[in-house]
């Protein structure tokens, strides 16, 4: 199985987010141990220079350490700092750009406001 | 320093054609190159010279450090698979596999015929009579089972469909995790290979036009889109790759970060700012040299 790449941003930042994203999502608990560069490069058919980028990322900011001689664990508390992270991009990356385009279509503050709460039932 | 492969400034003319003009680069131990560019651009040309099978017109060429010609030491740690791989007249598969271990000292005979059994090849068969995607796998198993130092795979999957493709990817890298030596890949398949490079070569028409990381080259392109007139305005000052006008409309291809104040502007102008994939940008950089030659020219 191959799982797509965006070959538009840096892939080492992509495997970043994605090791993130099973962190937040559970599939990777805190004092987890993350698969191996190898297994990443394998899974995903991507260099192991690039997986070892990102994996770093994540050592650097703290979210991954290092047992020696055994490989990457997930750290204590980091489920939290990550989503804190995050929620400050999704008002960027999402409400920017929804609120744009409402606009665009003519859509007002509350239908906006109206359509997120069917949305939530949805 | 540290580069198996250094190259200054090297030159192949043909009559007045310069074939590969000016180029320097090196190539550093454990990664894995793309040599891209179009047919004719000049790949095949470079990867003979470093392979001491041509002579350079003009320019300096180390291969371990040493000069590659009729120099045993050197030839040994290089396997190179080209597109079209001559074998002696009544060779059979079993045969080709037998006598590698003498041109390649880490020529693994387990990886070999492994190999075999994944690609389906007949192992009796003459090579004569195999199909040119069968061709094809011996070269590929011979360039992996080699476990070369420097391993170049030169345009290797002649008619091989996607599924073999895809297990030649998949064995490659399987077998780098375990055995990292310098690969080099020359390809116009860019979307397949991409993801596999560490770093990236681009060849067009002779000359060495980018030599650089393949995660730095990704997200340096963007394509802005909107009325002809408001693109233009937006495109003064910025190195302009690609321009494609539609019905009044226009998009266009920038290389380069667009910074904050790039994206402001954008939107005050209306503009839609897409980002543009590593095969995009060099397909756009390949392509539009000549147009763009032909733009200055007027």
């Amino acid at each position: 199985m191959t799982i797509e790449m965006d070959d538009s941003r840096p892939i080492f930042v992509q495997i970043a987010e994605r090791i993130e994203n099973d962190i937040i999502e559970g599939r990777l608990p805190e004092e987890s141990q993350v698969p191996s560069t190898n297994q990443f490069a394998a899974f995903y058919q991507i260099n192991p220079a690039t997986v070892m980028k990102g994996v770093n990322l994540l050592v650097d900011q703290e979210i991954l350490y290092k047992k020696r001689g055994i490989g990457m664990f997930v750290a204590t508390g980091v489920r939290a700092k990550i989503m804190e992270k995050r929620k400050e991009q999704f008002y960027e990356q999402y409400v920017v750009s929804m609120v744009r385009e409402a606009e665009k279509l003519g859509i007002t503050a509350e239908q906006l406001t109206e359509m997120i709460r069917r949305g939530d039932k949805a | 320093m540290g580069g198996i492969v250094e190259v200054n400034g090297l030159t192949k003319t043909y009559g007045k054609l310069n074939a590969v003009d000016n180029v320097s680069f090196t190539l550093e131990e454990g990664k894995i190159y793309g040599l891209l560019g179009r047919n004719g651009a000049g790949k095949t040309t470079i990867m003979h010279m470093i392979t001491a099978q041509l002579f350079a017109t003009s320019g300096q060429l180390r291969v371990f450090g040493e000069e590659p010609f009729e120099n045993d030491r050197v030839l040994r740690r290089i396997c190179f698979i080209k597109e079209s791989q001559k074998y002696p007249e009544n060779f059979r598969v079993i045969d080709v596999l037998n006598v590698s271990p003498l041109f390649y000292p880490n020529w693994d005979k387990e990886l070999a015929h492994s190999l075999i059994q994944d690609f389906g090849l007949p192992l009796k068969r003459r090579i004569k009579k195999l199909s040119r995607g069968m061709l094809s796998s011996v070269g590929i198993i011979v360039g992996l089972a080699s476990r070369a130092p420097l391993t170049i795979f030169d345009e290797p999957y002649l008619g091989l469909d996607a599924v073999a493709r895809s297990l030649f990817y998949n064995r490659l890298l399987e077998d780098y995790a375990e055995h990292p030596r310098t690969i080099v890949l020359s390809t116009h398949l860019i979307d397949e290979v991409s993801q596999m490079l560490e770093h990236v070569m681009v060849i067009d028409q002779g000359k060495l036009i980018l030599n650089e990381e393949a995660d730095v080259l990704r997200g340096r392109a963007s394509t802005v889109a909107g009325t002809a007139a408001k693109v233009e305005a937006f495109l003064a000052g910025k190195e302009v790759i690609h321009r494609e006008p539609f019905a009044g409309l226009m998009s266009a291809t920038i290389l380069g970060h667009l910074n904050a104040q790039d994206r402001i502007q954008a939107t005050e102008l209306g503009l839609e700012i897409l980002p543009v994939s590593l095969q995009q940008m060099v397909v756009h950089l390949t392509n539009g040299r000549s147009h763009r030659e032909a733009g200055e020219a007027r």
